[in-house]
């Protein structure tokens, strides 16, 4: 069971990785990369891994991937002309490929691990605890400078993102806080005496 | 074949970093699809850790996982800021009009 599903959930994450970077039209793209993402999130409960599926599930496709499909529609962009050298490139493509395949193969396939391995873990995993409590356990632990490390990467990446992106148009009618709060009686109003059947 | 050991998730990985890899250099000239390509090889990446993680009863791999997914959505982040400011700036995202760096 646990065989038939592995094999499904990589056929198709493999086949949309391919829809991805050969798509004509980047809204596919970001769509099958989408489908990839929530097969490998398949694969990574297959291997025990649940709290990362649900990770790559909700940070993923809920964030980035819908980023990505924003960015994509918002911008203007004649992507015929963007995929022109698409055919110059294939034969490169083609042969780094099979170079970087073959190479990863040989090392997938021909490796092999050190008995003690196993017994040299750093963070064993117990069987009683369930997934996400275990990375908790060592999360808020031993590793808890990393973790504050990563939460300061977000923070610049954020403040990054919102400093690059945000721009002030001159010539455009705002509110004026500050010149609205400085308003006084004095400054604002003016009595006139008006004489009567005279006008200002 | 039908169990699942940890060789197969390596291959998995490797043809997706594979995938990744040509993607960067198929589509030269568009930059989004280059991200992507980026984003796959690091969901490769994390593939890796994850099934060593799981060969070796180790949950080292998978925290090493969680922030490898931490910097990666920091990246894409960032870099589509920097798309959106490039495109408006310039009115193109081609790579090879992004040169005014050159000097």
């Amino acid at each position: 069971m646990q065989a038939v599903f592995f094999y499904l959930f990589a056929t198709i994450m493999i086949a949309s990785a391919g829809v991805v970077i050969f798509a004509r039209n980047p809204v596919h793209s970001v769509l099958f990369l989408i489908l990839a993402f929530c097969n490998g999130a398949g694969l990574f409960l297959l291997a025990g891994a649940e709290f990362l599926a649900m990770i790559l599930i909700v940070v993923y496709v809920g964030a980035v991937a819908v980023l990505f499909l924003f960015v994509v529609m918002m911008l203007d962009v004649d992507f015929a002309e963007l995929k022109q050298g698409f055919a110059k490139y294939l034969p490169v493509g083609v042969g780094v490929g099979v170079v970087v395949l073959a190479e990863l193969g040989f090392v997938a396939l021909g490796w092999s691990s050190a008995p003690s391995a196993v017994d040299a873990a750093a963070n064993p995993i117990i069987p009683q605890m369930s997934n996400t409590a275990a990375l908790g356990q060592i999360l808020y632990t031993k590793y808890v400078i990393f973790f504050q490390a990563s939460a300061l990467v977000l923070l610049t990446a954020m403040i990054g993102a919102i400093v690059l992106t945000l721009h002030h148009k001159p010539n455009i009618k705002r509110q004026k806080i500050d010149e609205q709060n400085a308003r006084t009686r004095e400054n604002v109003i003016e009595i006139k005496k008006v004489p009567f059947r005279t006008g200002v | 074949m039908l169990t699942i050991g940890l060789t197969h998730y390596l291959v998995v990985a490797a043809v997706l970093f594979t995938l990744g890899v040509a993607g960067i250099i198929l589509n030269r000239k568009n930059i989004i699809v280059i991200l992507m390509s980026v984003e796959l090889i690091l969901l490769a990446v994390n593939l890796n850790f994850v099934a060593f993680s799981q060969s070796l009863a180790d949950l080292t791999g998978q925290v090493f996982a969680l922030f490898v997914l931490t910097v990666a959505a920091a990246e894409a982040a960032i870099g589509l800021a920097i798309l959106v400011t490039f495109y408006r700036n310039r009115g193109t995202i081609a790579v090879e009009d992004i040169n005014s760096l050159k000097g």
